[in-house]
């Protein structure tokens, strides 16, 4: 457990400070307002956040300070404390100028509360109320400002309401790294804006709406939906990507409405992506499924929809499911995802797949990334660990910014302000590339070759200049220690490259230790209960010798997606369940997944929304939504456990995954051994070494940082071995985008717009080379397909590379992608 | 015109006896000339540092106690030693931005002799090893920037300036910068951020001042032109001699800018403690007195953000110390004279119109209390004030700057001066500067703003 | 409405290239945009952002904050009459009063033949020779209201305006945008080096070489 109060380290460096006549230690270095609210003394304050840097703009915080040359008014976030300094604020002096420093505040802001999505939780309203002069003594005319601008296609500013505190603009160019608003003007004339044109299309744009202290900022999702008086709300973790990021989650009326970043230390320090933040429009939409379906012609006595899905009982589908599972071996049962689930979920569909259905041919991960046993072999950290001032990250296939919004932030934050260096190995330059200490991009399908060469540099390899190799080699092996965030790599190369790359990181560096940023929400938690072939609960192997309580586990190791597609598509697949995924989309190679489900007899799905495989499903069950209509936990890429909430009751009759496992396990006769979860967490204790000193209520506990899973892994794994590509063709790159067509993004209004489009990116040298201009449309044909998008020059493409954005609007990279094949070769030829 | 002769020439400029360690050269139409200015002893200061340590250097200028010319009064060579040892680079900013109401002498030092601030930039480089010099001038000095320019090129053609000056391992570039029109980029750390190509925006100072992390973050000595404009003459002469001239504890000369309605407004430079207002106001080798038919009414004695005095207070000398323990400040040299025909009122919203026009916005109190201020007074003057705006006035002044606020002795109501400095709410002087003559012409004045709310016309004078 | 003229590009490098930081180059680049348009538009904003390397957004808020940058085209001449409190004594604002009604505009207003743009203005460093004012950053020193009418005419004429000092006698007065006439000529193989701060890590050459006692 990682909780913050280690008192004794105060008292070790304790700096004593008298506040109002009490004595207390601060820490050294420690800004006098945060060490008097860490005993219990709130100075007011506007600008001052605790995650930026101090500017003492708005002044509010005052406070007389006596430092031995006697009393003087001080801005108590500027200040740092010092031995013997007395602080007084209360006094009539401090009383009288935070007084005036609020009269300023409000001689310009309009009377709106009534009308301002602010009102009810606004610092200045508060302060006013409590301590604000009765009447205005500012008789002239306020300043004027258009009203509400949308500065970006989800925030609005309203510059009538802001005080000017600088924390948008701090956290846009401190935090985010996207100075896209700024002061601009002089003195009173002084407003937040954009450059015209250019909005502030940040990923993380929805911060700057909850630090915002007044109602100048609001989101369109929450804008006019609420008043604060009517919210509640818990505690909770973001579900949308492996980050675990905790929340706050505020519903109104058993809607949805807000979801707020909470300042977890270990974590997200209080941010989130937008893709997070805005995440549950999806669970708000009218598509959600709402009771089971059913396709017509499955049903026996036809009816007029023919072989549409129709919505039937649940007693209905869970026959059905029976039936169709009956008599059928355990080899030709596929299942797909789960990563969609709460740790609950997965670990009753781990028990009734590898313990009643007795397959292991389960596969939570769907294609992206080394498999399941590479990566529990591996030794795991933590972020605070990766982001260790002075420290050193490799990035190695993946691009935080993209897909693990907050852990890019947080990466960001060590490198721009703690001296960590990162330094990125990828497809293509990630989101990190601008504070990077170096960068090695090699060619497609190579990078297993590139992290050899690392372990012992003779020269140029997969395309990067020996040089770079061997100074970052050099650093590397002086370490004592440092850490690998490893991603998915190129979906474009087959994942063997991406796991062999890390298996051979972790034998060549003793000094390394990882963090998965995997896709996919709670894949770690699916992982660590079994959703992945060869694996059982608690990071342990399938096998003969297979641990554990469960009966009946599969002797041998099961397929992954791969396997299981290319075995559905020799016909050798009866039912397939799909676990809140959508391989025809997200699987990347999409005439794989098409033939292969195609052959499938009966598909059988879970989920909270319908998605294009589904759509093809028999029987669909409608699944609440783990993100906030369930209670249970999630497992990020540290290993941390935290609290998922229940906030708001599931549409129709959807219920939680781990109920639609054991009643199915029911119907096929068999009790899981758990009706709530607290008894599936007693079950999972017992097969799980890993958990099974862990307490719920321990992860449950709002108040904590949640509970760090150690010790358990897999023992070491062999690197597979990787065909070495030899064509000279262009290779094909394809790596993810924060916003894509995926199900749940494209189920929220204010973010299914934001999905760039894919396009054609080369190095300068082909661009030229090939004879494109900026702007070109080109056609991109690979032996499996062909996309038409337009073409790029970007220097952080290898040369030899083409690359291409995944599951974008206006192309789909996957039907380009032959995953029998370690790289995928194409040509390119202008269209237009 | 022969222009070798040495006639009276730079507009503004009033020469006047007395030794001129800056102002030397003002009379020469080509004094801003390498040529002319080699002919009378430019660049003989850098070669007497040159052929010192640069310590040694550093250590004269400490024991002239060339105090700051820009306003604060510091001492050069004592900000000097506050780099810290061992971090480098350190840099030199000079502050050419001249902008307070009232202060002109740094644009003529810069038209008329950049020579000679570049032979003290060199100087100040060479003592404490900054390595790069950046000459701030303010945006709308045209002629400033063109005659620092050409100077510039000339004294890096002639091996002055850039790698190996003179033949020796001393090696610097001035770089030429100039601002484009914020009075507050004057303070220190606000010029800091605008050469670094950002919104003018002072920083909170302590714990770190400029010296200690500055420009880039590096320590960055910022000093005024005027101040740097000394170290030639003190190079070639010593620092007794420098101390010579004017009072113990400020030695030496500077230049004032007399203005409004006196006889013979110019810049004079005069020695600094031994001089009093009543020598520059009304001697005959001066200003000459008020024009004629008219008294003293009041005076600004060292720019719009000093509260102001009145005719009882002319004998006080140049000095910082004496002029601060009366209630003001000696600043930046700028003394503005307003006499009998002066409205108090209107004079008193022109400063303040000043400083709420150029506050950057970044403190609450400034930012709105400026303006708040200037509006009251507006209404007052357009007639349309209340009787509670008086008040009104001085509080909202009190919230940008707590009182009791600086201001001068005045023996008529039996009242006694409020020392130098203000207090503030804000991070910079600029918002507190707003009060300086409020709270000055609302205790002297107090019936003529009466006056204008109730709407009897009152005999405007003392 | 334009971006840098490839001249222009080419003075930009070198003056970027003067600072250990490229940003720090960017006021006197907005004059240089300023000089090649007679005033700063979006497009040569979003060209500076590219040339130092920063948002166009961060160019705009350093842009706005200064008063000399115009973000509308304004005349070719800025008469930029001070009335602060010096001038004020001797007759500022009724020199700005005749300049309106003279040039049939208000402060902040340009003349319909886009020939002068009017501005009140603060304390221009002239306060000895008040009343005064500014064109196109030339002083006019103790106007008269004829005096101003003379400048207007010779402007207007196309002749050298007596009433104006110029840095070097009868130099012409260029139009809004050009500040001083010559600019610095200090390129990189005259310059002694710039290295960004990092990349300094001791003490210059001559101060230890030189030192005879502990420096500082
Ligand atoms: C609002 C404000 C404006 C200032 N303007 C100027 C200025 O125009 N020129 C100047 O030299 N100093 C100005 N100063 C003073 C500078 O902050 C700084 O003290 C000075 O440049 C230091 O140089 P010195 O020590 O040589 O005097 C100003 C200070 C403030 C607070
Ligand atoms: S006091 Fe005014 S000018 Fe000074 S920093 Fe604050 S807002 Fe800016
Ligand atoms: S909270 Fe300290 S100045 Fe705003």
């Amino acid at each position: 457990m990682t909780a913050t109060e280690p008192e004794a380290e105060v008292v070790a460096d304790g700096v004593p400070v008298t506040i109002d006549g009490v004595e207390i230690l601060a820490n050294k270095g420690e800004l006098l307002i945060a060490a008097a609210e860490r005993h219990g003394v709130y100075i007011p304050r506007f600008c001052y956040h605790p995650r930026m840097k101090p500017v003492g703009m708005c002044r509010m915080c005052l406070v007389e300070v006596d430092t031995g040359r006697g009393p003087g008014l001080q801005p108590s976030c500027m200040l740092p404390v010092s031995d013997g300094m007395t602080v007084l604020t209360e006094s009539d002096v401090t009383k009288k100028a935070q007084d005036g420093v609020l009269e300023f505040l409000l001689i310009n802001h309009p009377l709106d509360c009534p009308v301002c999505d602010k009102g009810g939780e606004c610092p200045l309203q508060d302060q006013t109320m409590a301590f604000g002069p009765g009447e205005s003594r500012f008789v002239e005319e306020k300043r004027h400002f258009k009203k509400p601008i949308p500065i970006s296609d989800i925030v609005y500013l309203d510059r009538e309401r802001c005080i000017l505190c600088d924390r948008c603009t701090r956290f846009a160019s401190e935090v985010a790294g996207d100075p896209l608003i700024h002061f601009q003007a002089r003195g009173n004339q002084t407003e937040v804006n954009t450059f015209p044109d250019e909005p502030f299309s940040s990923y993380f744009s929805g911060n700057t709406v909850q630090i915002c202290p007044v109602g100048a900022l609001t989101a369109k999702p929450y804008r006019f939906k609420a008043r604060p008086w009517d919210l509640s709300e818990i505690a909770s973790t973001a579900t949308l990507d492996a980050v675990g990021s905790r929340i706050t989650v505020q519903s109104s009326r058993n809607q949805v409405l807000r979801y707020l970043g909470v300042d977890s230390d270990p974590v997200n320090w209080g941010w989130l992506s937008d893709k997070e933040r805005f995440s549950f429009e999806a669970w708000n939409s009218d598509a959600r499924l709402t009771q089971p379906l059913l396709r017509g012609d499955s049903l026996g006595n036809p009816t007029d929809e023919g072989d549409q899905l129709v919505a039937g009982s649940w007693a209905l589908a869970l026959t059905k499911v029976a039936e169709a599972l009956d008599g059928v071996e355990p080899e030709r049962i596929a299942v797909f995802g789960g990563a969609r689930m709460t740790n609950e979920g997965q670990y009753a569909w781990a028990k009734l797949i590898k313990s009643v259905l007795r397959t292991d041919n389960v596969d939570a991960q769907l294609g992206d990334g080394a498999g399941g046993k590479a990566l529990l072999s591996l030794p795991r950290t933590t972020i605070d660990a990766a982001c260790t001032p002075g420290g050193t990250v490799v990035v190695l296939g993946a691009d935080p910014k993209e897909t693990h919004g907050s852990l890019f932030l947080r990466l960001r934050h060590a490198a721009e302000n703690d001296g960590a260096s990162i330094i990125e190995i990828a497809p293509r330059s990630s989101g990190l590339a601008p504070y990077a200490t170096s960068s090695l991009y090699p060619v497609p399908g190579e990078l297993d070759q590139l992290v050899d060469a690392l372990g012992d540099p003779f020269g140029d390899a997969a395309g990067v200049d020996g040089d770079d190799i061997a100074a970052v080699s050099e650093r590397l092996r002086n370490e004592e220690s440092f850490t690998v965030v490893v991603g998915s790599g190129s979906l474009g190369d087959s994942p063997a490259v991406i796991e062999r790359a890390v298996l051979r990181m972790a034998a060549l560096f003793p000094n390394a230790s990882f963090l998965p940023a995997l896709h996919r929400g709670n894949v770690m938690g699916a992982l660590d209960m079994g959703l992945a072939p060869g694996l059982l609960p608690g990071r342990q192997a399938v096998g003969p010798e297979a641990p554990g309580t469960w009966a009946n586990t599969p002797a041998m190791e099961g397929l992954d997606t791969t396997a299981m597609l290319h075995l559905a598509e020799e016909g050798g697949i009866d039912v397939a369940i799909l676990l809140g995924c959508d391989p025809l989309t997200d699987f990347p190679d999409a005439g794989l997944a098409e033939r292969g489900f195609n052959k499938v007899s009966h598909l059988v799905a879970v989920d909270s929304l319908l998605n294009f495989t589904s759509t093809g499903a028999d029987i669909v069950f409608p699944a609440a939504a783990s993100a906030t209509e369930v209670d249970g936990t999630f497992t990020n890429i540290e290993g941390r456990l935290s609290p998922i909430s229940r906030k708001v009751t599931p549409p129709g009759t959807a219920r939680a995954d781990w109920m639609i496992a054991v009643e199915i396990a029911a119907q096929l006769g068999v009790d899981l051994g758990f009706i709530d979860i607290d008894e599936l967490w007693a079950d999972l204790a017992a097969a799980s070494p890993l958990h099974s000193g862990v307490a719920l209520g321990d992860v449950m506990a709002a108040d904590t940082d949640g509970v760090l899973l150690t010790g358990t892994s897999i023992d070491s794994v062999e690197p597979p071995a990787v065909d070495v590509p030899n064509s000279s063709d262009l290779r094909l790159v394809v790596t993810r985008k924060m916003y894509d067509e995926g199900t749940i993004l494209t189920h929220c209004p204010s973010l299914n717009q934001l999905a760039a489009g894919a396009s054609a990116s080369v190095n300068p040298t082909h661009f030229s080379a090939l004879g494109f201009s900026e702007g070109d449309e080109v056609k991109v044909t690979s032996q499996s397909g062909s996309v038409t998008v337009p073409v790029i020059s970007d220097p952080g493409v290898p040369a030899g590379a083409v690359a291409i954005e995944f599951n974008q609007p206006n192309a789909s990279a996957a039907s380009l992608l032959d995953s029998a094949r370690t790289v995928t070769t194409v040509s390119l030829e202008r269209v237009s | 015109m022969s222009t070798g002769e040495y006639v009276p020439h730079a507009p503004g400029y009033v020469d006047s006896p007395g030794t001129k360690m800056v102002t030397s050269r003002f009379g020469y139409e080509d004094s801003y000339t390498l040529e002319r200015s080699l002919a009378t002893g430019g660049y003989e200061g850098l070669k007497a540092a040159l052929a010192q340590a640069p310590d040694a250097c550093h250590g004269i200028t400490r024991d002239a106690t060339v105090l700051g010319r820009g306003g604060a009064g510091f001492p050069a060579g004592i900000k000097w030693g506050f780099c810290p040892a061992e971090v480098w680079p350190r840099y030199l900013v000079v502050n050419g931005d001249e902008s307070e109401p009232g202060t002109y002498k740094d644009r003529l030092l810069m038209e008329r002799d950049p020579h000679q601030l570049i032979e003290g930039c060199l100087i100040a480089c060479y003592a404490i090893g900054l390595s790069q010099c950046f000459l701030y001038v303010r945006g709308e000095m045209a002629i400033a920037q063109q005659r620092l320019a050409d100077a510039l090129n000339e004294a890096y053609e002639a091996g002055y300036i850039g790698k190996n000056i003179l033949g020796t391992d001393f090696s610097v570039d001035i770089i030429l910068h100039w601002g484009a029109g914020a009075y507050i980029v004057g303070e220190e750390t606000a010029l800091i951020e605008s050469l670094e190509g950002n919104r003018g925006m002072p920083r909170l100072k302590p714990p770190f001042f400029p010296a200690a992390v500055g420009l880039y973050g590096q320590p960055t000595i910022v000093n005024n032109v005027e101040t740097l404009a000394n170290l030639p003459w003190l190079m070639v002469n010593g620092a007794d001699a420098y101390k010579e001239h004017g009072s113990e504890t400020s030695p030496g000369t500077r230049m004032f800018a007399v203005s409004g309605h006196v006889k013979r407004p110019g810049v004079y430079e005069v020695e600094q403690g031994i001089t009093t207002y009543e020598d520059l106001i009304y001697g005959d080798d001066y200003c000459q007195g008020i024009r004629d038919g008219h008294e003293l009414k009041m005076f600004i004695p060292g720019g719009g953000s000093a509260p102001w005095l009145f005719p009882e207070h002319v004998s006080l000398p140049l000095e910082a110390r004496p002029v601060g323990a009366a209630g003001t400040m000696l600043g930046s040299g700028a003394i503005v004279i307003m006499d009998d025909s002066t409205d108090a009122v209107k004079a008193c919203l022109r400063v303040v119109r000043f400083f709420a026009r150029e506050s950057c916005g970044k403190c609450a109190p400034c930012r709105e209390g400026t303006s708040w201020e200037e509006k009251i007074l507006q209404r007052i003057l357009d007639g349309n004030g209340r009787p509670e705006d008086i008040d009104l006035l001085l509080d909202v002044a009190d919230n940008i700057s707590p009182g009791p606020y600086p201001v001068a002795s005045d023996e008529s109501q039996g009242l006694e001066a409020v020392p130098f400095p203000p207090r503030q709410t804000t991070i910079c002087p600029l918002g507190p500067s707003s009060v300086a003559p409020i709270t000055s012409a609302i205790r002297r004045f107090r019936h003529e703003f009466d006056a204008k709310i109730s709407g009897v016309p009152v005999e405007v004078g003392s | 409405m334009s971006r840098l003229t490839d001249a222009n590009v080419a003075l930009a490098r070198e003056m970027i290239a003067r600072y250990p930081r490229p940003k720090s180059a960017l006021i006197p680049l907005l004059h240089l945009a300023q000089e090649q348009e007679g005033w700063v538009s979006d497009d040569a904003m979003a060209h500076l952002a590219e040339l130092v390397g920063v948002t166009a957004a961060e160019v705009r808020g350093t842009c706005t904050f200064y008063e000399m940058f115009k973000l509308h085209p304004v005349g070719t001449y800025m008469v930029n009459v001070c009335t602060n409190i010096s001038c004020q004594l001797l007759g500022g604002e009724e020199l700005l009063h005749h300049a309106e009604e003279a040039l049939g505009i208000r402060p902040g207003g340009t003349t319909e033949d886009g020939l002068f743009t009017l501005e009140d203005v603060e304390c221009i460093a002239a306060c000895t020779e008040a009343p005064c004012m500014q064109v196109n950053y030339r002083y006019g020193l103790r106007l008269s209201t004829d005096d101003f009418d003379q400048i207007i005419a010779d402007l207007r004429a196309g002749r050298h305006p007596q009433g104006l000092v110029t840095a070097n006698p009868g130099e012409p007065i260029p139009s809004h945008g050009t500040l001083g006439l010559t600019r610095q000529q200090t390129g990189e193989s005259k310059m002694a080096g710039v290295l960004p701060p990092e990349q300094v890590n001791e003490a210059p050459v001559w101060l230890n070489a030189n030192a005879t006692e502990d420096a500082s």
